[in-house]
Parts: C-alpha cells; structure tokens; sequence
C-alpha cells in the first residue's frame, strides 16, 4: 500500500475502509463519519500538509446500498502529493460533514455537489443551488435517473410570440 | 413637505445605545443592498454579484451564477469521449485550445497513449501560443475595465494576428479543436513555421510597450496595488490556482511539477510574487508572456522535422484523414470510434493541466464502455469565485471589478 494511505490507516483504523492506486493516482475511501477528522489529518500534520484544495465532486451509483460518493482531493505544496479522498452515503441518509472550515474553497464546489446531485452538507455555511435557479423542481440533475432533456419543467415556460410584434 | 420632514426624522436619529452621542444627530446607517449585473458592462460573461454596502465599501457580497450553465458535465456522459472535445472548445471560449489539451491528456492518461514526439512539441507549442493570447486578452480587457483604454487596442492587435494564425491551422479562430486524443489533428505547414518565427521576433518589444503604458500610469497603480490582497495560505485554502495563486508567492505550476508535453524539455522559470495583490497578477502575467516567447524558441528547435502526429494506437486514437477514403480498414476504425467510441478500462483518474488561468482538471471516472460515467470539470473561474466575498471584504464598489477581472474569469467555463 502506498505509505500516505498506511499513515491514515494506522491513525484511523475505524474510518479507513480501503486504497486505490491507479495510473498514479492515489484514492483513499473513508467511513463519511471519520471524513471531517481525515480532512483535518490532512491539513494539519505536517507530513501531509495537504494545504491546497483541487477539488470537491461526486458520483452516483444507483445500483449500489451507498448510493453517492462524495470525493475530495487535495494537494500538499510543500510535498508534492496528490491524495484522492472518497466517502459513500446512502440515498435515504444523504449527509455528508462539510470541509468548509478546513478549506474554506470547499465552500463553493460542495454548493455545487448538492445543486447537482443532492447531497447535503452539515455545518456548511450557506447551502443553497449554485448554478441551477433557486426554485428549480425536478431535483438533481446529475443523478444517473434525471433524463438528460430534463423533466418538463421548461416546456411551461411562456415565450414571446415574435411574429405578433412585427 | 410632511413627508420630508419624516424623512429628516429618520436619518438623523440619536443612537440611545451610546450616550456619548446621546445630543448628536448621527446618520442613518442602514447598509444598501446594491446588484451589480448579470448584465453589467464590466462583468465578464452574465454573472451577478449582490453587494452589501456599508456607504461604498462591501461588507458581504453574494455570487449569483449559472446564467450560463449548459450542463456540459451531463452531456459527457451521452456521448463518446472523442465527441466531448468541441464541447471543451465552449468551456473557456477564449482559450479553447488549452481546455482542449487537459481534455485530451486526461483521456490519454485514463487509457495509458503515449503522444508522438513531434505531437507533444506541437501541442506545447500551440498551447503556449494560446497563454499568449489568453494573457493578451486578460490585460486587454483589464485595463479597460479599470480605465486604462489604450492597452486594450495594442493587445488585441497582437492577439488578432494569433487568432489568424489559429485560422490557418485549423480553420477557426476561437473553437478550434485541433487536439485529438494521442495527438493532434494536422502538422504544421511551412507557412505557420515561418510565421511564428515571425511572431517571436516582432512580439517581445511588443510587452515592454504594454508595460510603458501601464508601470508609468498612475491611475493603474493606485487602482491594482495593494488591492485584493491574499495571503498564500488563505489562497490555498480557496483552491485559488495560476496566476492567481503565484501572486501570492506560491510556488505551484504543474507545467513543472507535474510536467507533460514537451515542458520538460524545455528551460524556463516560474514567475513567483510577493504581495498577493492585483499588481502582483499582473506582473506575473506579463512575464509568463515573456517565458511562452522562451518556451516556444526552444520547442520550434528542438522539435524533430518530421515524424507522426498521431499515436497509432487503432483501438482509441483516430486514422489519418487519406487513409480514410482509401483503406478500409481505416474507414472501418474511424466509423467503430465515432459511432461506438472506445473501451475505456473500469476506474477512475483526475489529470491537471496549467492553463493560463489556473489549474484545468478533468476527473472522470469510468465503468467500461465507450463514455464516461461521470466527467468532472474543475474550472478555475468557477473556484476563484469562491474566493470573491473574502477578497472583496472592505473594498470599494469599483473595486469588485478589479478583483473578479484579476482572477481572469469567464462565464462559459465558471458556469459550464
């Protein structure tokens, strides 16, 4: 196993589920609840000093018991390693605790999660849509079940009859 | 009459919480709610940001986005991996080619293709030439945006004869597509060759004069120095990336930490500054121009004369366009990738890129089959907007449109 995953198995061994490494790329899954204390393992101890967010994102697995991953990797400046974090959720228990007080850019990209794919994040400071509009009603529009030309919603919009107006 | 009086009433009211002021009459100091867009000339793109004012400073301000978003992430998953490549084109519509180069690493990275030598200068090349433009248009456009208008004509001058350059490799000016996975889609003609010979030798005197309009300009430096400070653990924590990030001292390019393409091959420093403010973005931008001008020499020497641009790989990469219409073989390859796409192997990677505004990720994650089952984008106008209401905190209202431009953003890739 690579020596970063064993170091957050022998400090976790309750949260640690698994590691993979693939074409270089290191992905650890976590229980979601040791998630906030891994993040803040990462940040804080300075043989990771994983101080650089990259990114904040999710997959949906409709077929599966845990439903959602959530995944978050991060980068440490001063030692040049990349680590993948992975959490599973299920559909009926969609939370996850939010990383926004580790990594305050985690704010915007877990906003996004939950516009996207509906997973909510505890102690997150303002979790509302992001990119879709504030009242939207079909749901989640990157879950596997949302048809990619969307649920209706927009044929009810009114349009302006242009030829009438010249 | 009455109902001015009513209003005096209420604007010099005694504040009864401090009884120093107790005979003073104070002003009303009720904050304004001011919105600033989605249509406002200085936003790039249709974004809107609610400024909460407390006289003409921002206490808070709320982003308001996704006037563009078009759910590119989602039309991934419908369609082959080589058709998302002119969807990456429409992402950051001023650099598509640079959007189209993370793209196609990440793809080659998720199926192990190696890139042909010549191929890997070629991209670099390309890409470089697309920094150039990309910084060109940011300062262009920045300038302008604070009041400085003259440098906006000389960029864009030099911006256009690139864009032409563009033209004439692969026929478009702004969504080019010319990356393919494994490589690229055509070689260079002597024509380009000598014309980008050209271009390096008419372009660095070109910066200095950009430089003498700005570095001397008074109005310049007292609206980008000292403004929109971070510190470099506040920026990494914001996931701030490129230009952005190495303005406050923070060393982190991938072109030489994670090195692709042709950069290994290559000298050239990574331009670092001190302060974290506006001034230091642009000082950085400016002297990544000068370091593209060194990257690209080096490339078109070194670059092998002659050689494939295509890694032949039949089972992903594509088959050039004359075997096409004279060998069946080829047509039955070209017809399998695009209507059936190729056999991704299960798993799941993420690939960074440097582009000129900051770190372009692509995570995708793949379950067999000819598309992705879940293809993420991490965009850096996106991020860097995150940043925007701890930045733009005790700044003017004319500063916002300093701190959201220094960031480089565009709507179409914040938005996707």
């Amino acid at each position: 196993m690579h020596p970063l995953a064993e170091t957050i198995q022998t400090r976790f061994p309750d949260g640690f589920l698994s590691a993979q490494e693939w074409r270089g790329d290191l992905a650890v899954t976590v229980k979601r609840e040791a998630l906030h204390a891994i993040g803040r393992f990462l940040k804080d101890d300075p043989d990771m000093a994983c101080d650089y967010i990259v990114l904040v994102s999710s997959v949906d697995w409709p077929d599966e018991e845990e439903r959602f991953e959530v995944v978050y990797e991060v980068y440490s400046i001063r030692h040049r390693h990349r680590i993948r974090v992975k959490t599973r959720v299920p559909e009926h228990d969609c939370y996850v605790d939010s990383l926004t007080d580790i990594w305050p850019g985690a704010d915007f990209m877990e906003r996004e999660v939950f516009d996207m794919m509906g997973i909510r994040f505890n102690n997150h400071p303002d979790m509302r849509r992001i990119l879709m509009p504030d009242d939207f009603p079909e749901g989640y529009p990157l879950r596997k079940d949302f048809p990619l030309q969307g649920k209706g919603w927009r044929d009810t919009f009114d349009f302006l009859n242009e030829g009438a107006a010249s | 009459m009455a109902h001015l009086e009513d209003q005096r009433e209420t604007v010099y009211k005694v504040d009864p919480a401090n009884p120093e002021t107790k005979d003073l009459p104070i002003l009303r100091t009720e904050e304004l709610l001011l919105n600033m867009g989605p249509q406002h000339p200085a936003t790039h793109g249709v974004l809107k940001v609610i400024l909460d004012l407390e006289g003409e400073r921002i206490t808070k301000s709320t982003v308001v986005m996704g006037f563009l978003h078009r759910g590119v992430e989602k039309l991934a998953e419908y369609g082959t991996y080589h058709q998302f490549i002119p969807h990456t084109d429409r992402l950051d519509y001023v650099c598509a080619m640079y959007n189209n180069f993370a793209y196609c690493r990440a793809v080659e990275k998720l199926m192990n293709v190696t890139v042909p030598e010549r191929a890997e200068y070629l991209r670099t090349i390309v890409a470089e030439v697309q920094r150039i433009i990309g910084h060109l248009f940011w300062l262009g456009t920045q300038a302008l945006d604070i009041g400085a208008m003259t440098v906006f004509f000389y960029t864009f001058r030099d911006r256009e004869i690139l864009l032409d350059w563009f033209d004439e490799l692969c026929g478009a000016r702004l969504t080019t597509s010319w990356y393919r996975i494994g490589g690229v889609e055509r070689d260079f003609t002597d024509s380009l060759e000598s014309k980008i010979r050209d271009f390096l030798a008419y372009f660095p005197p070109k910066i200095d004069e950009y430089v003498v309009f700005l570095e001397k300009n008074r109005i310049w430096l007292a609206r980008t120095v000292g403004v929109a400070v971070i510190s470099a653990e506040d920026a990494l924590g914001y996931g701030l990336s490129g230009p952005t990030l190495r303005g406050s001292g923070v060393d982190y390019d991938l072109r030489k930490y994670e090195s692709y393409g042709a950069y290994p091959k290559c000298e050239f420093s990574v331009p670092v500054g001190k302060n974290g403010d506006t001034y230091d973005r642009y000082w950085i931008r400016i002297e990544e121009m000068r370091e593209s001008i060194k990257i690209i020499r080096q490339c078109m020497d070194q670059m092998p004369k002659e050689g494939p641009v295509m890694a032949e790989v039949p089972s992903v990469t594509l088959p050039p366009k004359n075997r096409v219409f004279t060998n069946l073989e080829s047509m039955i390859q070209q017809f399998k990738l695009f209507s059936q796409g190729f056999d991704a192997p299960p798993g799941e990677i993420y690939c960074g890129t440097e582009a000129h505004k900051g770190e372009l990720g692509f995570y995708i994650v793949s379950t067999g089959g000819g598309n992705p089952y879940r293809l993420k984008i991490r965009s850096p106008s996106f991020i860097h907007m995150g940043a925007f209401d701890y930045m733009a905190k005790g700044y003017m209202i004319a500063d916002a449109v300093t701190i959201f431009g220094s960031y480089d953003i565009v709507m179409g890739e914040c938005d996707r």
